[in-house]
């Protein structure tokens, strides 16, 4: 089973859940967590990974041979991003604008094209006290996280339990790190600001036909604006996490809440239970 | 005209509450909201909308069924396994264009794609540029680009003094649209180690783009050792710390009732806010001098 924890506001906890609820299950199940928020992790902060691997993740950049080159400007016609600008003596090349889609080189009636890697990340593997540990780090300066997220998951080999952190926001970073999941556990705190980036994320799982469940951080601050509409939409909250200082200190010195404070540990694994739950009754339905 | 982005690299660190105040302190400014995918701005700003534009940006492929054989051309050579049984995922599709070019019996068109909505508002506290980008769409980094380009002919035209605009979480491409050219990045930081972490990946990020940055540690007294280890940080990097806001409950509740922190309460944390945007004036007064 797949359980992404996603939010639209950043900051709302969604690493917080992942970390402990992947800890708080490892000794009943194999588990994996993936931290796909490949340009801000934060996983590794609390589960300190012995990492045991990394490979770096490359898009194909085009690469023109000048003397094959007649400079007829197909490639820059079918590159659909501007990467590639044609003048009479020379063909420009964007690297940084490149998608890696290869239509240049495939399309080059000259064959003048080949492609060439570019570095913009790595993944790294590893195990953190019984986990398996996976995550992806955008290098500084490069701006296309998809390709990375997808080497994260392709590391994955879908056993047991994997639960995926998920970078925040609802464009392609997050569609490309959820999609595939059977769950997503949407992390939120009782305010304006997390009621109305709750409603897009809550959109983003719809129209990817993900179910999903919320967990209530921070509550006792703010107003009942996310409750009502998790009432009025039909959404489960799942578990509710009160503002507490304690919580926030033994967050902000990157010690895992259910390490920090173990009754919380039984919180975390009746959340999978319900989310194991909701996913048979799902599947069970769809079945039918 | 002076354009500062504020930034976080991590989310949740009072980005969007420190702009609406910087909204509500700042004379003679045009406001933008460059977190397209999930805006808060507004709800602090309560704009009245002027104008909406549609945003079409990217393609997406589409297979005539009539037309196609399914000889399976497109599906080998995508890259971003967005078609499967003769029929493309728009959500995966990037929009290259490849399988448009090489389809043999010509089935395939790309279809112009509506990503999204740019918004000009009338605030009180001055023009404000939005946008949301649609559920699940690409493009982002576009997006933020038209807004940002909005509130500079704003600016221009109403001979405006400075662009305050509300950045996205992340250091990837709506981040970097947002930052390059701008005249200052207010790095907002919170005192925990994932803060720290986040932190120094973005304000490598305004190294690598060459932009300067100053930074506001917010909620300082959550962990007094982790802001000290900021601040040294920040000293080793020649970054000054504009600013320390303390914790305070009065954040949230000015944020319940929709308004700026500084309007809500004269507490520490306004009194320090005015204090972060005196030394940012000061620092862009001086060109850039006192960093």
């Amino acid at each position: 089973m797949i359980i992404s924890v996603a939010s639209g506001k950043g900051g709302t906890g969604k690493t917080l859940v992942s970390t402990n609820l992947a800890l708080s299950l490892k000794n009943s199940h194999k588990v994996t967590l993936l931290d796909c928020d490949v340009e801000e992790p934060n996983a590794h902060v609390f589960l300190k990974p012995a990492l045991t691997s990394s490979e770096a993740v490359f898009v194909p950049v085009p690469r023109i041979d000048e003397e094959k080159c007649t400079r007829c400007g197909k490639c820059a016609e079918v590159c659909a991003y501007n990467a590639i600008a044609v003048t009479k003596q020379k063909v420009l090349i964007f690297p940084q604008l490149c998608h890696g889609c290869g239509a240049c080189s495939y399309l080059c009636p000259e064959k003048a094209i080949s492609e060439e890697p570019r570095e913009i990340g790595v993944v790294e593997m590893g195990q953190a006290d019984g986990l398996e540990f996976i995550h992806g780090k955008l290098t500084v300066g490069e701006a296309m996280a998809p390709p990375i997220i997808r080497r994260v998951k392709q590391q994955e080999n879908n056993e047991g339990t994997v639960i995926i952190d998920i970078p925040p926001g609802t464009s392609c970073p997050v569609v490309e790190a959820v999609k595939g999941s059977d769950f997503c556990l949407l992390v939120t705190e009782p305010t304006p600001f997390g009621l109305n980036d709750l409603i897009l994320a809550v959109e983003t799982m719809r129209e990817l036909d993900i179910p999903c469940g919320i967990v209530l951080n921070r509550a006792g601050v703010g107003d009942a604006g996310v409750e009502e509409y998790c009432r009025k939409e039909n959404i489960p909250i799942l578990l509710t996490i009160p503002l507490d200082t304690e919580i926030a200190r033994l967050y902000s010195k990157g010690v895992p809440l259910v390490e920090g404070m173990p009754e919380w540990k039984n919180s975390f694994r009746k959340l999978f239970d319900r989310i194991k739950e909701i996913v048979d009754e799902r599947n069970r339905s769809i079945k039918r | 005209m002076k354009e500062i982005v504020v930034l976080s690299g991590k989310g949740g660190t009072g980005k969007t509450s420190i702009v609406g105040s910087l909204a509500a302190l700042a004379e003679r400014k045009v406001l933008a909201d460059c977190d397209v995918d999930a805006a808060d701005l507004h709800l602090l700003l309560k704009p009245r909308l002027k104008q909406e534009t549609e945003f079409w940006s990217g393609q997406v492929a589409h297979i005539d069924p009539e037309k196609c054989t399914q000889c399976g051309l497109c599906q080998d050579l995508c890259r971003f396994d967005a078609i499967r049984d003769f029929r493309v995922d728009p959500v995966s599709c990037e929009g290259c264009g490849f399988c448009s070019h090489i389809c043999p019996a010509e089935a395939i068109t790309m279809k112009e794609n509506l990503s999204g909505h740019w918004f000009i508002s009338d605030t009180r506290y001055g023009p404000l540029v939005h946008a949301r980008l649609g559920i699940a769409q690409e493009n982002s980094g576009k997006l933020v680009a038209q807004v940002r380009q909005q509130a500079r002919k704003i600016a221009e035209e109403k001979n405006l003094g400075y662009i305050i605009s509300d950045g996205p979480p992340g250091i990837g491409c709506p981040v970097i649209s947002s930052l390059s050219g701008a005249s200052l990045a207010l790095l907002v930081t919170e005192p925990t180690l994932s803060g720290i972490h986040d932190l120094e990946r973005v304000l490598s990020v305004c190294h690598h783009f060459g932009i300067p940055a100053v930074v506001c540690i917010n909620k300082y007294d959550l962990n007094e050792d982790n802001t000290r280890q900021i601040e040294g940080y920040c000293t080793s990097q020649k970054v000054s710390v504009a600013a320390r806001i303390p914790f305070d409950n009065t954040v949230t509740e000015a944020i319940v009732r929709g308004v700026p922190v500084v309007e809500y309460s004269d507490g520490r944390v306004s009194q320090e806010i005015k204090r972060l945007w005196d030394g940012i004036s000061a620092i862009i007064r001086n060109g850039g001098r006192g960093l």
